[in-house]
């Protein structure tokens, strides 16, 4: 059994499905952990420090091509996923009752993940951009805290941002534990441990992030 | 609970065989008794068709005791009707009211192609297994039972995998049309016993690389197939064939 054979079968996919997916749990640890400093209420000094060097530190900026092409593996695995998965079932039941037998998250990653992408090209061009260019233009006294109050004092885009949130709830609340599923760890003591844990990150992720756009909206910071 | 009858309206999928394009047909029934199975209902249809000179509705059923795996039925939108853990042949009238009305379907997947009305090939099941489904023994005198040592856990495990009809109610219940369930419970119940071990890498490999050819999807973890599979095989299954799966997989020395 090859590599490519491995990892072009279904289970292979689901594999590097769950892998990107547990990179990209990690990676929002980091990320609500980093901008939760905003909450330190010293006007973005830390904020600020820390996202300089996020932003200026070379292995960060190496580490920062792993993220992006997690993120891209676990897109493209997820489009090549359901357009497979479309072509299972051509003819569609007339009646299906799928609420006596799933959650309607679990049936819904596709749709919460193209609702997560679109939200991400919104997030990317108002911070990643202004960052970028910024670094390239030379300004090294580039206020990201000052850019998020300008930012999130716009009510349609906090509005955007906790639809954002609320999307990633749901795709992690399923995401979580199933990637440990994919993975093929199963066990009667240790599973519903894992769904637990998954639930917790997923709340206390989502209410850091909610709370950002929130804080500045409402001048909270 | 008391025994009743009830008139009701069925909506069947009627389709000539796999080239022609199927519609729903209404049917009324009169008088059944809520002691039927729901394929006695359907005989009952059947000669009420037969009388009138249609073509009776062709529909897969053997044992009719909820074993064989052979009856199938898309009913209501649930796959063997809306019971927990049980067939189309012991799903019993008395699971509906007088004056409902019932939709049945075939299984709709692109693996399980319709011959006819209700009627559905699943043959690539059958391919899965020939891939790998099976164990080397020596032929002869049976050996003794209880031979070699099992422990309880593994053995308790493996018959409950093989617990599997092979019906396809996982198939036909997955949004995605994935045979996780079926493969998961047919590699486990081998893969746990030491008869199983000869064949134990090339088994998952085989049989996963055949169940991908036959255009079946991929599991995304809903669990649907669990909660409609009329023996209950658990999917810790599919976990066991993921692992395994990978294991084989990666420890292959094929480059």
């Amino acid at each position: 059994m090859t590599f490519k054979q491995i990892f072009t079968s279904s289970i292979g996919k689901k594999f590097l499905m769950a892998f990107t997916g547990i990179f990209l749990i990690l990676f929002l640890i980091v990320h609500a952990g980093i901008n939760s400093c905003i909450f330190l209420n010293d006007g973005g000094g830390t904020f600020n420090t820390v996202a300089h060097f996020m932003s200026h530190n070379w292995i960060m900026r190496f580490l920062e091509i792993g993220l992006f092409a997690g993120i891209i593996l676990h897109i493209i695995q997820g489009l090549m996923l359901w357009s497979q998965n479309n072509k299972a079932r051509p003819v569609k039941y007339a009646v299906n009752k799928v609420e006596a037998n799933s959650k309607w998250y679990s049936r819904s990653m596709g749709l919460l993940g193209t609702l997560l992408l679109l939200f991400l090209i919104m997030h990317l061009s108002h911070f990643y951009v202004g960052t970028k260019v910024a670094l390239y233009s030379g300004d090294v006294e580039h206020n990201l805290y000052e850019e998020m109050r300008t930012i999130f004092s716009i009510q349609w885009v906090v509005a955007a941002y906790l639809l954002g949130v609320v999307a990633l709830f749901w795709h992690l609340y399923h995401g979580f534990q199933s990637a440990f599923q994919s993975l093929g760890f199963h066990h009667k003591k240790y599973s519903p441990l894992i769904k637990t844990m998954g639930i917790g990150y997923a709340v206390i992720i989502c209410t850091l992030f909610a709370l950002m756009p929130l804080a500045f909206y409402f001048n909270w910071i | 609970m008391e025994h009743y009858h009830m008139n009701l309206t069925l909506k069947v999928w009627r389709q000539k065989n796999n080239q022609s394009k199927g519609n729903f047909e209404t049917y009324q029934v009169k008088n059944i008794s809520s002691e039927m199975s729901f394929l006695e209902m359907f005989d009952v249809l059947n000669e009420q068709l037969i009388v009138e000179g249609k073509e009776p509705i062709a529909f897969d059923h053997d044992c009719r005791e909820g074993i064989c795996g052979m009856c199938s039925m898309y009913i209501n939108g649930q796959a063997h009707g809306p019971w927990q853990q049980n067939t189309t042949c012991q799903l019993h009238m008395r699971a509906f009211k007088d004056g409902d009305t019932i939709v049945v379907e075939p299984w709709r997947s692109t693996a399980f192609p319709v011959v006819k009305d209700l009627v559905v090939n699943r043959s690539s099941f059958d391919r899965i297994i020939q891939a790998g489904g099976y164990i080397s023994v020596n032929t002869g005198n049976a050996v003794d039972a209880n031979a070699i040592p099992i422990d309880k856990k593994d053995a308790d495990d493996a018959f409950m995998a093989a617990a599997c009809i092979g019906c396809g109610a996982c198939v036909a219940t997955c949004k995605n049309g994935s045979a996780m369930l079926f493969v998961g419970a047919k590699v486990s119940q081998l893969a746990l016993l030491p008869q199983g071990g000869p064949e134990r890498e090339s088994r998952v490999l085989n049989m996963v690389a055949q169940m991908d050819k036959e255009g079946f999807g991929n599991c995304t973890n809903t669990y649907a197939c669990e909660a409609e599979c009329p023996k209950g095989i658990s999917v810790a299954n599919i976990a066991r064939l993921n692992s395994e799966y990978l294991k084989a997989g990666l420890s292959s020395e094929e480059a």
